[in-house]
């Protein structure tokens, strides 16, 4: 447990190292302001709440959490610095829960600069700042999924922009899942209590109850399962690849 | 007093090529074992099955008689290692890399400060403690490679070509710090640098595609040589290329 927390702050100030942290938070902030005034019409709307923002979050968080989870196991490979971690008495399931922890840290970090949209809709009226925490919390265990599934991807490659797109492509896939692009392909092909359980691992549908302030058991299910497995994976992958 | 690293019969085969064919060793507590071979010979891939990086395909490895791969964290705490090349993270200060690398190890508050201060002194860091690791040269990365092998004085140390890149007279002080380490521990070190077996090591084996062909003290090896004034480098291309002729005519 204390090498979790050893690896994990390792990883974190590995992220504020470079200058690119910070370009990443400001232009995390930024898209999210744009989607939220000009895609999401909040002021048109005329209601003081942050779905439009909320709404828009899974699509930015597809593209920026990869970006993130990229260099987790990718850079150790390419560096050869794996070879040093593990031969240092850790699990590589306390490596790879540290190193993933580092990244919702640093998401975490990323949605605290979007809080000033959270003052101006109190300013402008009164949301229901509950729904609002929920939503919050929601879209950082989301990120918490994606950074789990990213991180299995860059284990898999020594190289970070393979990381990357895979890691874009596999949650792309988690995220529309229930949607008709990917169901009413497979509805030719499987029978239809498959399709119901392609279904259920669709991150938009549980994602979407929580931003209206529904936070039902299947949910919860969903985001632990989900990321205990993809961390479990990434283990895997880490023991299988790291002589390669 | 039994051996403090043990390897029996390790098999590592990369799709059809056997990199390493049944290497058995063991490595007595003050004992430096030079561990020569021409490139590709399979020194880096048994290290990496010593220490339990890399699984063997067959046999075991044992570090102060723990299983490497049933018992990887007990094992490890008693292994100091300088993977080959000295990868560390490179945007880290060395003072950083190493108290990160001493948290590691389980030492906290003043115990890390006493151990990295000692690891910094042997190693001559003290200098460029604030220095992110990337920035420094060759010769300071071996060192910050080193300094965090001995940090936790463990009783088992591998060590990949530990002088590669540094100046005669960094050699000769790492060299030093081999020696002195030795007393009460085993020491691997892989070295092609044939001079390194005279000035550290008590013992030395070679190999050669991944076999043990030759195991001795450094004037053992000399009389595998022909001729009487034989060096080590001449013992050492009798030996290697000697399997390679005896192929070539199989062949033919």
């Amino acid at each position: 447990m204390a090498n979790v927390l050893t690896i994990f702050r390792r990883e974190l100030s590995g992220y504020f190292a470079t200058p690119i942290a910070y370009v990443f938070l400001i232009i995390f902030a930024l898209l999210a302001g744009l989607f939220t005034f000009y895609v999401g019409n909040l002021y048109e709307r005329g209601v003081a709440d942050l779905l439009p923002f909320f709404n828009y979050l899974p699509w930015l968080l597809l593209v920026l959490v990869p970006a993130i989870s990229m260099r987790l196991w990718s850079e150790e490979r390419r560096a050869g610095t794996i070879e040093l971690l593990m031969t240092l008495p850790v699990s590589t399931g306390a490596a790879v829960t540290g190193k993933w922890l580092a990244g919702v840290v640093f998401v975490a970090v990323a949605l605290a600069c979007t809080l000033p949209m959270w003052w101006t809709v109190n300013y402008l009226g009164q949301p229901d700042n509950g729904i609002i925490a929920v939503s919050y919390l929601g879209a950082l265990v989301l990120a918490g999924v994606y950074l789990a599934i990213g991180g299995c991807m860059s284990a898999l490659t020594s190289n970070q922009v393979i990381a990357f797109v895979l890691a874009v492509a596999a949650c792309f896939v988690f995220v529309t899942a229930g949607t008709p692009i990917v169901l009413d392909g497979l509805r030719a092909v499987l029978p239809e209590a498959v399709i119901s359980a392609i279904a259920s691992l669709s991150a938009l549908t549980h994602y979407d109850g929580v931003t209206r302030g529904v936070v039902d058991l299947p949910a919860v299910i969903w985001a632990a399962s989900m990321t205990a497995f993809w961390l479990f994976a990434t283990s895997v992958m880490v023991e299988m690849k790291k002589g390669a | 007093m039994s051996a403090l690293l043990e390897l029996h019969g390790l098999v590592k085969r990369f799709q059809s090529f056997t990199a390493v064919n049944g290497i058995s060793l063991s490595v007595p507590a003050g004992e430096v074992l030079g561990f020569l071979g021409p490139n590709g010979a399979g020194k880096s891939t048994t290290m990496k099955m010593a220490t339990g990086f890399l699984e063997p395909d067959e046999g075991r490895s044992l570090i102060c008689g723990i299983d490497v791969m049933e018992n990887p964290a007990a094992a490890r705490a008693n292994l100091g290692y300088l993977p080959e090349g000295a990868p560390a993270y490179g945007e880290m200060p060395v003072a950083s890399f190493l108290k990160f690398c001493a948290a590691m190890r389980g030492l906290r508050g003043s115990d890390a400060d006493k151990a990295i201060e000692r690891a910094v002194e042997r190693t001559e860091l003290g200098g460029v403690l604030a220095q992110p690791i990337e920035t420094m040269s060759k010769g300071f990365k071996r060192r910050v490679g080193l300094a965090q092998a001995i940090l936790h004085e463990p009783p088992v140390l591998i060590l990949d070509e530990p002088t590669d890149g540094l100046d005669p007279n960094q050699k000769h002080q790492v060299r030093e710090l081999i020696k002195e380490m030795a007393q009460d521990r085993a020491i691997v070190i892989s070295t092609h640098i044939l001079e390194e077996v005279d000035a550290v090591c008590t013992r030395a084996v070679i190999i050669d595609r991944g076999e043990i062909v030759a195991d001795g003290t450094a004037d053992e090896l000399r009389k595998l040589a022909p001729g009487k004034a034989a060096s080590l480098d001449d013992a050492f291309r009798a030996i290697t290329m000697a399997r390679r002729s005896s192929d070539a005519e199989e062949v033919a």
